[in-house]
């Protein structure tokens, strides 16, 4: 099927959504460059979905302008936007068979039949599937469903793909093989791809660019690793990184009126560092060991490689951290101040 | 060995007490066919058990209750019915269950409504009606008022409401429209309680018995039951020829209900237990 533009640049300008009065998303201007693996991050309620489905058409925009190509598409139909969508429970059709779920899309355009039923194949074959053509979805696992799901999105060769949490239902081992295969989809597609989910590890390995989201905003836009050295906000830092940054109240670290932002890699003891922490917990990990404690009221983790000496339950120790992994923020606006 | 005892008297007991109760369910249907094939003047004459046997009783009933008339009348108005309220049910359970318009609850509580009324409250108004339609003693008197069902609405719109709305927005990606989405998705995945609104149109249509009988005078336009009740009336001092009448009658009802209880059985429990 010819589309007016294959240029898959995704513009928002000025995007809001309201639902009956509440407001899901507020005023996002983003550019999605072509053939970027844009990841949409952010908890449960921060609106990324709804942003994504407004890319594909699910939903209208209360305001603003969402752009692919060249062409403002918030009144083109979901068909007609040259984007597919891949969705966290699959959405497979079960009464039809995998080579049929994989075809549908070209089947509801007209394509004829010899020529879908090869494309449906080849996407089939691209994602291991061949042998399981003739099942239908109930007799297959969530790894192979997940599979078909983005085969039927791939047969169609969109401009845009829309992922909403793909793997969020599969178990940890098999959410690590198919992140891998998705990296390795996008490279072999050369096709922009918009990608929600709440998973860090996710957003991390993923992305070529980071969409940090909170309440209907976003919070901050970058490569995975400009978010992790240099998080735009309070929020940002606690959200992106396992465990999250340690925020330190004004003075503790070092004067002034900010808050003051560590990793726990970043923290060290010492033993005439300005902090003292009460040690809480000591969680052996193997390769490395969270120590858990509490500075005044405010939770504070360390990371410690396991070889070193590590102090117990009750210890009272003294931290540092060296100037140059502070990060510091507003103590009313937590925006960061030092960028 | 004691637990498979008791587990082998208990199953013992409940098959003993399904099998009385299929023959208390059995026993009138029984009845019925051994009377229809016996000649009229030994109908109480051994009435259990199935001797003398011969069919002129069932042909005499067959002719003098014009019951093949009423058979094919009663076809074509269940046939029209039934498909009217299928195609009906499953336009309008498409609107309630995917579409968004203003009022869509308030309408739809008003269609549920209509269950409460019972048919008697509205038959002098019906009637009424099709007599100012001039439509007395027409098949369009027999169908139209029946064309659609709330109770099929509701059915549907219940098996509708649990496809996964992403599988809707899926079709909608896909490039299917909402009749494209409702023909090759929705009702493809319902076809247990479509079937199951089938049969259940069919047998109330095929059953229908006051309708009929107050719209129709003409004997041209007598359905199985209007033609039972013609029979009935013109042999007065032949009780099994009515015996033998509803035995044809029931003929067609028996070969649909064996064929499609599979059918039926699905469709009544579709959704009773997560899939």
């Amino acid at each position: 099927m010819a589309y007016p533009s294959r240029v898959a640049q995704v513009r928002l300008k000025n995007l809001t959504k309201q639902f009956d009065g509440v407001t899901a998303v507020e005023d996002i201007n983003l550019d999605i460059a072509d053939r970027e693996f844009m990841v949409l991050l952010g908890p449960s309620g921060c609106g990324k979905s709804t942003l994504l489905r407004m890319i594909a058409g699910l939903e209208d925009p209360t305001e603003g302008e969402v752009w692919i190509g060249d062409l403002m598409v918030n009144d083109t139909l979901p068909k007609q936007r040259d984007v597919a969508m891949v969705f966290q429970s699959y959405a497979l059709y079960p009464h039809k068979t995998v080579q049929e779920n994989i075809e549908f899309p070209l089947k509801v355009r007209n394509v004829p039949k010899p020529e879908r039923a090869a494309a449906a194949l080849e996407a089939a074959s691209s994602l291991g599937l061949a042998e399981y053509v003739g099942r239908k979805p109930g007799a297959l696992s969530g790894g192979q469903r997940q599979r078909v799901a983005l085969a039927r999105a791939i047969v169609r060769n969109p401009a845009v793909f829309c992922m909403d949490e793909p793997l969020s239902n599969l178990d940890a081992k098999l959410r690590g093989e198919t992140r891998a295969e998705l990296i390795a989809l996008h490279q072999r597609l050369n096709s922009t791809f918009v990608y929600v989910t709440h998973d860090q590890v996710e957003a991390m390995t993923m992305g070529t660019r980071i969409a940090v989201m909170s309440r209907g905003h976003l919070e901050q836009v970058g490569t995975p690793q400009d978010v992790y050295d240099k998080p735009a906000s309070v929020f940002v830092a606690q959200f992106v990184g396992m465990p999250p940054m340690n925020i330190l109240p004004p003075g503790s670290l070092e004067p002034g009126p900010h808050v003051v932002g560590v990793r726990p890699e970043h923290l060290h003891f010492r033993g005439d560092g300005p902090l003292t922490m009460m040690v809480q917990l000591v969680e052996k990990l193997g390769h490395e060991t969270l120590i858990t404690g509490v500075i005044g009221d405010k939770r504070v983790v360390v990371r410690q490689d396991s070889e070193e000496s590590l102090p117990a339950v009750g210890d009272r120790v003294q931290l540092d951290a060296p100037e140059a992994t502070r990060h510091r923020f507003d103590a009313i606006t937590e925006r960061r101040i030092d960028a | 060995m004691a637990i498979d005892q008791v587990h082998g008297a208990r199953k013992v007991g409940r098959y003993a007490l399904l099998t009385v109760m299929a023959i208390i369910v059995i026993f009138p249907i029984y009845m019925m066919v051994v009377g229809s094939l016996k000649p009229g003047n030994k109908v109480l004459v051994n009435p259990l058990l199935p001797t003398n046997f011969t069919t002129s009783t069932l042909r005499e009933a067959w002719s003098s209750g014009h019951l093949g008339r009423a058979l094919w009348n009663s076809t074509v108005v269940s046939a029209i019915i039934t498909f009217a309220q299928v195609v009906t049910s499953i336009l309008a359970a498409y609107a309630f269950a995917f579409l968004k318009f203003p009022g869509k609850s308030l309408v739809f509580v008003a269609f549920l409504a209509t269950l409460l009324v019972p048919l008697e409250a509205t038959l002098t108004v019906n009637r009424r009606t099709m007599q100012d339609l001039s439509w007395i003693n027409s098949y369009k008197a027999l169908t139209v008022p029946f064309l659609a069902t709330a109770f099929g609405i509701f059915m549907i719109r219940q098996v509708f409401l649990q496809i996964p709305k992403e599988m809707h927005e899926a079709a909608s990606m896909d490039g299917l429209g909402h009749l494209g989405f409702l023909w090759q998705v929705a009702v493809p995945l319902s076809r247990p309680t479509i079937g199951a609104l089938t049969l259940f149109s069919f047998l109330s249509s095929w059953n229908q018995y006051l309708w009929p009988n107050l719209i129709t005078t003409d004997a041209k336009y007598n359905t199985v039951q209007t033609g039972l009740k013609s029979l009935k009336q013109a042999s007065i001092d032949k009780p099994n020829l009515v015996i033998a009448g509803t035995v044809i009658v029931a003929m067609p009802i028996f070969v649909v209900l064996i064929a499609f209880q599979r059918q039926l059985i699905r469709g009544l429990t579709a959704g009773a237990v997560k899939g």
